[in-house]
């Protein structure tokens, strides 16, 4: 094998702490090394022509770089070699930015370390084997996991594209929490007004198969070739009847057992019900854990008045699969608990703001059902506990968030501006009333977002307080707001007669079960991890899973719709193609060696392993192996580190070629 | 790439870590703490500004706050404080090294009564009311304020005549003759 060895300086970055011309050197006298040079910046196109020109000068059928991380550049180095005709597979990288020159300050020691590396890499490249990637098919449909306003949009720009689109949503209707809010900032246009033709236009796309009351029960496969089971939660109503007429909402005598979520608790609603009048579909379910059918079988008042026969009480939930190429996570959020410590939770609860113990300390997603022209209010400012306009409202930022006692240590980012927008909302329709905001920061960053804030301040009056309030109780009617203005030094208390906490945003409780169904890692807090936080934002490592919205972090109605738009556009470059390209870098059995003990099967995080049947002639089973699939293994490795009998291997990182590395360093 | 040396100098931002064993940077300023003092509208800082001067390295000014003597250690700021900040043990450090570096206390009596206190502590194991009140009592020389109320805390059997000692008071002696500041104004 004649090999070349090629030193790159990194401008300065490898060149200050190792003698590059040294190590090219030393490297000319390795065995087998038939070329070796140093240059500026090898990744740069005479660097690379560099490379190319020299494999022609020299017939090299095996290269070496010492460069960046291959994290960085052993596409650029490997495209180049296959450029010049050699098998891209041939060329390895040796690491002398991130494991020697960022690390070390000695020259002499750095570049030692460096020639041990290329020596390393120059004793593994002589074992590669040229390898050629993976080809498989894709199935060009989409499966949207959530029905907000980030599934609803990733739906449509994909659906828009002409590819097939699967929208889940677990609610009766699609909309999620925008659906829910009054207007929105920093425009101040209607939310409702804004959402509601979008969700009409998921029901009516051809491309778009809508299945509301929905879950995602199980996800096999892998890029390209999911395989997705559905459950299809029983309504006790058939949609291909039911005309949305409301008759039996009407009619159901259940109206104060159950309180409404679409009014946040607000208000209540009957068993058979469809969450809000503009819902989508306008289809009504059951709840059966207050309707009387369901509890004694003696009501069925519903039922006798549809006047299209569509009550189905004995629906039961349908498992629907769906083939599925890519998966759109846009599970979204929901809003902290603050009144008391929820079960298996480590949120301890903010009992000294009385929450749930006060029927005028609500939280933000209250207020805007009361600010809501659909609300419980009609969008008259009145409070919950005895319907009287409140005169004076305290607005408190930061409930949950950036508290690592009671919640959590993260910004939830929306607080500040739909703080902003509640106070204004209010000052602009009571004109007499006095709002004031304690904050400790305000983050507005955004387009036209501090103006906001600032309009808030100085056209509509709003009084910020630099503080954390310590406590609200009740005195003569009154909500009593202990504060401290922190930029005066004066104590604050304001005689409240109503309170709003600006609770921090959470991921869905089931966010971590969802996201262990369909193979995607989360964080603590159960928001879903992005590959690379900067340059690879709305992929999961899971290829063809993608990330869109709130699921990921807190985030505003325009960054979760522009999140969204970029899943969708990840979700058609892999639609762009018919066949996917893979790294053939990925474990194969040893048939003959495999005494089929399954330990790699249970280590592989992946699901990749599968159980293979060998049969002789006559159809009788000898016996059973592991076996890679190969579209779904990652080339992890882990498999190898774990086999009894060093029997899976992974290719491009065989056993051989690994011990030859060390022994190269000893 | 090459890394900065730098000497660290100690100062009494240190002396109060080592006491408290939690970094005063934690504090974010939030002001929670001032909000639910019950003694705020006597101090001249509110509590959080203490820990702001600490911030600052303005030492002096946090030691020659009437606040750092005013704060009762009730806990409240400790239990109600976002960041986990102990700030009652915090209040309690700064007295420390206040008395440490010879400051003149803001709030004497404040102080006397400490020592009155503690020197039931140290001599009984456990508080002795009658010894606190003479104690306190000779040191500020305030002799009559609150006495119409000792007849009934006698009969209520609040205040013990005589007083009931620990067993092993000279090993609790011997502690606090390990441990006094002895240089104080």
């Amino acid at each position: 094998m004649k090999i070349g060895v090629f030193i790159c300086h990194c401008g300065e970055n490898i060149g200050r702490t190792v003698d590059c011309a040294r190590v090219s050197k030393a490297a000319g006298f390795f065995p087998g090394v038939v070329h070796s040079v140093d240059y500026k910046y090898m990744c740069s196109d005479p660097g690379q022509n560099l490379i190319k020109q020299a494999i022609k000068d020299f017939k090299l059928d095996g290269v070496v770089v010492g460069s960046c991380s291959p994290h960085m550049h052993e596409k650029t180095f490997r495209k180049a070699v296959a450029d010049a005709g050699v098998n891209p597979f041939l060329c390895e990288i040796a690491n002398l930015r991130e494991h020697v020159s960022w690390v070390h300050e000695d020259i002499d020691v750095a570049t030692d370390k460096a020639i041990d590396l290329i020596r390393f890499a120059v004793e593994k490249v002589k074992r590669n084997t040229p390898l050629t990637t993976i080809k498989v098919p894709v199935t060009k449909r989409t499966l949207v996991i959530g029905g907000g306003i980030s599934g609803i949009q990733a739906a449509l720009d994909v659906a828009n594209a002409g590819y097939e689109v699967v929208l889940v949503e677990k609610e009766p209707s699609i909309g999620g929490h925008m659906s829910q809010l009054s207007e929105t900032f920093p425009t101040l246009d209607c939310s409702q007004c804004i959402l509601t033709p979008r969700m009409v236009e998921v029901y009516q796309h051809p491309k778009i198969k809508l299945l509301t009351y929905s879950e995602v029960e199980k996800v096999e496969g892998f890029i390209g070739n999911f395989k997705v089971t559905i459950r299809k939660k029983a309504r006790y109503v058939d949609d291909t009847k039911c005309t949305g007429c409301g008759d039996c909402m009407q009619k159901c005598p259940i109206k104060k057992k159950a309180l409404s979520e679409f009014d946040e608790q607000l208000t209540t609603r009957s068993a058979i019900y469809v969450p809000f009048p503009q819902a989508v579909p306008n289809i009504p379910v059951i709840d059966t854990s207050v309707c009387t059918y369901f509890k004694t079988g003696k009501c069925s008042m519903c039922k006798k008045v549809c006047g299209r026969d569509a009550i189905f009480f004995e629906q039961e939930d349908q498992m629907l699969t769906e083939e599925i190429g890519a998966i759109i996570m846009a599970t979204g959020y929901k809003l902290y608990t603050i009144d008391k410590k929820p079960e298996d939770s480590e949120i301890k609860g903010y009992g000294e703001y009385g929450y749930g113990k006060y029927k005028d300390v609500i939280d933000g997603l209250q207020f805007e059902r009361i600010a809501s022209a659909s609300g419980p209010t009609s969008g008259e400012f009145m409070r919950p506990s005895d319907g009287k306009t409140p005169k004076k409202i305290v607005f408190i930022q930061c409930v949950g968030s950036r508290d690592e006692s009671k919640g959590f240590s993260y910004c939830s980012k929306i607080c500040c501006m739909y703080t902003a927008k509640h106070a204004m909302l209010y000052k602009h329709k009571v004109h007499d009333g006095e709002a004031y905001v304690f904050y400790m920061d305000i983050r507005s960053g955004g387009k036209m977002y501090e103006e906001f804030v600032r309009r808030a301040i100085e056209e509509d009056g709003v009084k910020y307080i630099r503080g954390r309030v310590s406590r609200i109780y009740e005195e003569d009617g009154k909500y009593i707001v202990k504060g401290e203005d922190t930029l005066a030094g004066v104590p604050i208390t304001i005689d409240a007669d109503m309170v709003v906490l600006a609770t921090a945003m959470v991921a869905q409780p089931d966010a971590s079960k969802l996201a262990q169904t369909v193979g995607i890692p989360y964080d603590k807090y159960g928001y879903f991890v992005e590959v690379h936080p900067k340059l690879r934002p709305v992929e999961s490592s899971s290829g063809g899973i993608f990330l869109a919205g709130a699921c990921h972090s807190p985030r505003d109605i325009p960054d979760s719709v522009a999140m969204a738009s970029a899943a969708a556009a990840k979700a058609m470059v892999l639609f762009g193609s018919d066949m996917l390209e893979r790294e053939p870098t990925i474990a194969l059995v040893n048939e003959n060696l495999c005494a089929g003990c399954f330990y790699c099967k249970k280590v592989c995080a992946y699901n990749a392993i599968e159980i293979k049947q060998i049969k002789d002639k006559q159809g009788n089973l000898i016996k059973e192996v592991a076996f890679v699939n190969s579209g779904l293994c990652q080339g992890c490795g882990t498999c190898n580190a774990t086999c009894p009998s060093k029997s899976i291997e992974l290719i491009g990182y065989t056993d051989e070629q690994i011990y030859a590395e060390i022994s190269a360093l000893m | 790439m090459s890394h900065h040396n730098t000497t660290h100098v100690r100062t009494i931002s240190d002396d109060i870590t080592d006491i408290t064993s939690q970094n005063p940077e934690l504090c974010y300023q939030c002001g929670k703490c001032s909000a639910g003092c019950p003694m705020r509208n006597y101090m001249d800082d509110a509590p959080n500004v203490i820990v702001r001067y600490i911030q600052l390295g303005l030492f002096e000014k946090a030691m020659n706050s009437a606040t750092i003597w005013l704060c009762a250690g009730c806990l409240t700021c400790s239990s109600r404080c976002p960041k986990n900040f102990d700030l009652a043990k915090f209040m309690d450090a700064v007295r420390e090294v206040a008395l440490r570096n010879g400051v003149k206390v803001k709030e004497k009596t404040i102080l006397k009564f400490h020592k009155a206190f503690l020197k039931q502590i140290k001599n009984h194991g456990r508080s002795y009311e009658v010894g606190l009140v003479r104690d306190y009592k000779m040191a500020t020389f305030d002799l009559f304020s609150d006495v119409e109320n000792s007849p009934k805390m006698l009969l209520d059997g609040k205040l013990n005549i005589f007083p009931h000692n620990v067993k092993g008071k000279d090993k609790i002696k011997s502690i606090f003759e390990k441990t006094e500041v002895k240089k104080c104004k």
